[in-house]
């Protein structure tokens, strides 16, 4: 209990710091902070899979586009409830990532990652295919729009949601096997952890998250689902933003969320960095300096400067 | 930790026993599938043309393929930046044409710079991150992919841009099928620049020097070998070849803009995966196999249209990887504890 | 005779394991010298250290040179052939590029270095094209030995080559060395489980244990003394 203690404290703080936000920030502000909200929920997917199975995925950004033209297109044809779109999103790339995640059991490291990008690559081409019922080039928009504070709020609350979710879930039996798995694949077969099962529930969920972060995106996008939105950059900048994050914890995943969904806005007034290319090489920049300075990512840093301070 | 380690163990592994058991039913394939694409050239115009110009696009799939598993083979990373650095060496042509050099003084130029390129971000970058771990060097690479990307649209905008065409706009016409000179031209290049890294590799001491080094780092060293020296080495001849995908690629598509590689990188990716993710003939001979399937595939195949050509590439890789890890011509890795 | 390779003090760790604590021994040039003891005294890891395959401090000096700072590649350019235990040939290369990684410090042609090498290995010049891999491990641990005769080294570190070994492979292989030694005067430093081949060979021995030099001495005094006949000669 008072391990806990400390770590509810700062989860506390978090709550109580967001909540006041609205009251605080301008409009143009809270978008913004809803942006960090919904990479906060994919970045916290994809630390999932990838730093309790070490497995690595460059494709997450074709779940959020999945997870995006499902409330897009529920919302557009069928008048759905968003909120139960988003509900949707999480079920249906829940289910997309179990069977996609289903090659995954056969593939690990350098192959995954191929994979993955290739899969972030091919489903963005899919609305062009079926434009008919995907909206082409030109996307799909929901049936009615949101305000900013609706959107920061929902984005906070699926962060909340999905946050207790993913502790649920790691800190029991689930999370002791992916461990186990990323620890050691062979090891873990040998001492009876269902290895295939494991895998793909990490791939499941964590496409189950990137899902509900790509609905969130596409409410935050004035309810346009477009391909040109969900490129292969935005797979890249989940990547970014997991690097940014290390792994493991709170703090972390809130400054990875922060670098990706901050950055363009924070630069655009910054001369050269302002253009969206130059905040592509900032992006790059910092996934490198990020390797090669701080493999641990933000998290490694924390845990440094903890032992620091104790010393 | 968990160990790649590329075998089988030596004494399995007699050469007669090892082309037995893999390469007949490969090549009996790959002679099946060529003779069948003659006889659809002898019946049908469209049939030759797609297929001249598939193999001439496989060709450029193929150089780039050679260029990921040069690096993989020697390093176990695969660069997700390679198709964005040939992107950028096309680039630095364009520039240089614009400065007043004529093509191929242009292209000579470009092939240097690359190789200067490829080394400085193998030394600089990679190399001290692959240390701790390979996965952290392949998000290395996607982050130089952002970097690159970002670069070139800085320095030269978005907007199209055109370079001279390399062959001339002469066309060719074979028993009553017309080819424009290009697609021989491209053919040959890339061809020619692969046949001189093969023969590097094969026959020099530098080349014995960086096979020896991708097979056995360690031992290679004893014997004398600067292992870092050969690795760095490496990726700037993968940049090389990279850059002549590039250059190759770019008047197939009649002009240069910043994602000219990256429905490349998959196609390579895939021709790569299928040839055998550590083996350059294979990565070769797949790039063909994906350049000509594919044209021929949207050209014949209602429910696959051109917009499907990515999607079609990713079903091949990732059907490669379940059915058959190892590609057409790779050897088995073997996981240790 | 003057000294060829001296470590002083040397120690050597693999991650948190000490493997070496503190070896020091001389070997003179022109000399076989045997390095003796049990499994995990540090035999290997001795040779290791003077190759530059294991982190080490001390000092090693090699023909007036330090080499406790150089790498295993600077360390093999500057004549020092390592033929390391489980042979280390590239099986996925031929024979003849295995010869030619041999040689690969030595610039210019390597032809008289080959023909001198087939002269004592015949069998390989008939099997140059073949994969190393398909050999049969003594005829890859002989492949080994005239690959480091390529190298053409003032020193030759030999790790346990009788290890799998026919006893008539074994044999041939230390006449072989013997006879280089006393045709060109090639200094030889041995790490051998067969105590009383690797004596036959030698003129001097180290007998390590734990780590360090437990005993040292001519082969003579060596075979004559009890701890190391009990121990290691087996009579």
């Amino acid at each position: 209990m008072r391990r806990l203690l400390p770590a509810i404290a700062s989860l506390l703080a978090v709550a109580g710091l967001l909540s006041a936000l609205p009251f605080v920030l301008s409009a143009y502000n809270v978008s913004l902070a809803a942006r960090v909200g919904i990479f906060f929920v994919a970045i916290l997917g994809l630390n999932i899979l990838t730093g309790y199975t070490g497995q690595i995925s460059i494709g997450h950004g074709a779940f959020m586009a999945i997870g995006g033209y499902t409330t897009a297109v529920m919302s557009q044809d069928h008048h759905t409830n968003l909120v139960v779109t988003m509900l949707m999103a999480f079920a249906i790339c829940f289910v997309l990532g179990l069977i996609l995640g289903l090659p995954a059991l056969r593939l690990s490291g350098v192959y995954l990652a191929l994979a993955t990008f290739a899969l972030a690559v091919s489903v963005p081409q899919l609305p062009l295919k079926w434009s008919k019922f995907l909206g082409g080039r030109d996307g799909v928009q929901t049936s009615r729009t949101v305000s900013h504070v609706w959107l920061y709020g929902a984005a906070w609350a699926a962060s909340a949601i999905l946050f207790v979710l993913a502790w649920l879930i790691l800190r029991g039996r689930v999370g002791r096997a992916f461990r186990a798995v990323r620890d050691s694949e062979i090891a873990a077969v040998a001492s009876g952890i269902e290895l295939p099962v494991y895998k793909t529930l990490a791939f499941g969920i964590s496409a189950a998250y990137a899902g509900v972060a790509g609905s969130l995106l596409v409410l935050a996008t004035n309810g346009f689902a477009e391909p040109s939105e969900f490129g292969i950059v935005l797979s890249l900048q989940l990547l970014v933003g997991a690097a940014v994050a290390g792994l493991g914890s709170l703090w972390g995943i809130l400054a990875g969320a922060a670098f990706v969904g901050l950055l363009p806005a924070v630069s655009s007034g910054v001369p050269v960095i302002g253009s969206s290319h130059g905040r592509d090489v900032v992006f790059g920049a910092a996934v490198v300096l990020v390797m090669l300075l701080l493999p641990d990512g933000f998290a490694g840093l924390l845990k440094r400067l903890r032992r620091l301070a104790r010393a | 930790m968990a160990a790649l380690e590329s075998s089988p163990r030596p004494s399995l592994r007699r050469r007669g026993a090892a082309l037995g058991g893999v390469v007949p039913p490969v090549s009996l394939l790959l002679v099946a599938g060529a003779a069948g694409l003659l006889v659809g050239c002898l019946r049908s115009e469209v049939f030759a043309q797609l297929t001249v110009q598939g193999l001439a696009l496989g060709a450029v799939y193929g150089s780039l393929a050679l260029a990921l598993v040069l690096v993989y083979r020697a390093t176990r990373v695969v660069n997700f930046a390679q198709g964005e650095l040939a992107m950028a060496t096309t680039y630095v042509a364009w520039q240089l044409i614009q400065w007043g050099l004529s093509y191929w003084e242009a292209f000579f130029a470009t092939l240097a710079i690359a190789f200067v390129l490829g080394t400085v971000l193998e030394v600089a970058l990679v190399r001290p991150v692959q240390q701790r771990s390979v996965i952290g060097a392949v998000i290395v690479t996607v982050g130089l992919f952002i970097l690159i990307d970002g670069v070139v649209n800085w320095v030269w905008g978005g907007e199209f841009k055109y370079m001279p065409s390399p062959f001339g706009t002469k066309i060719y016409h074979v028993g009553g099928v017309s080819i424009a000179r290009l697609y021989p031209g491209m053919l040959a290049v890339v061809l020619v620049s692969v046949v001189l890294v093969w023969a590097l590799f094969r026959f020099t001491k530098l080349g014995l020097g960086m096979r020896a080094a991708a097979f056995r780092p360690a031992e290679s060293a004893l014997v004398g070998v600067r292992v870092d020296w050969m690795l760095a080495i490496g990726w700037g001849l993968a940049a090389v070849l990279g850059a002549v995908a590039g250059l190759m690629a770019e008047p197939s598509q009649f002009f240069l803009e910043p994602t000219l590689m990256q429905p490349i990188l998959v196609y390579a990716f895939a021709a790569a995966v299928l040839g055998g993710l550590d083996s350059p003939a294979g990565a070769v001979v797949g790039g063909l196999v994906i350049g000509v399937s594919l044209n021929l595939v949207v050209q014949y195949v209602p429910a696959i249209s051109s917009e499907l050509q990515a999607p079609f590439a990713f079903a091949v890789l990732v059907g490669v990887l379940l059915l058959k890890p190892t590609g057409l011509f790779g050897r088995r890795e073997v996981r240790r504890v | 005779m003057s000294t060829l390779l001296e470590l002083q003090d040397v120690e050597a760790r693999y991650g948190p394991v000490h493997a070496l604590h503190g070896v020091s021994l001389a070997v003179e040039e022109g000399a076989i010298v045997a390095v003796l003891g049990p499994n995990g005294a540090g035999k290997t890891t001795t040779l290791r250290a003077i190759s530059g395959t294991v982190r080490r401090s001390g000092r090693i000096r090699f023909a007036g040179r330090p080499l406790h700072r150089l790498g295993p590649d600077a360390v093999a350019r500057l004549g020092v052939a390592h033929v390391p235990e489980g042979r280390g040939t590239f099986s996925e290369l031929t024979v003849w590029e295995n010869l030619r990684l041999g040689g690969y410090t030595r610039r210019g042609s390597i032809q008289p270095e080959l023909e001198r090498v087939f002269s004592y290995f015949p069998w390989l010049s008939e099997r140059r094209r073949q994969d190393a891999g398909t050999l049969s491990g003594g005829e890859q641990q002989m492949l080994a030995l005239a690959r480091a005769f390529v190298h053409r080294p003032r020193l030759l570190l030999l790790d346990e080559p009788s290890l799998g070994l026919a006893p008539v492979l074994v044999a041939e292989l230390f006449r072989i060395v013997r006879e280089l030694n006393e045709d060109e005067g090639l200094t030889v430093l041995v790490v051998e489980q067969n105590a009383h081949l690797a004596l036959q060979a030698a003129g001097a021995g180290y007998v390590l244990e734990a780590g360090r030099v437990a005993l040292s001495g001519t082969s003579t005094e060596l075979r004559a003394d009890d701890s190391v006949r009990r121990s290691y000669l087996g009579y």
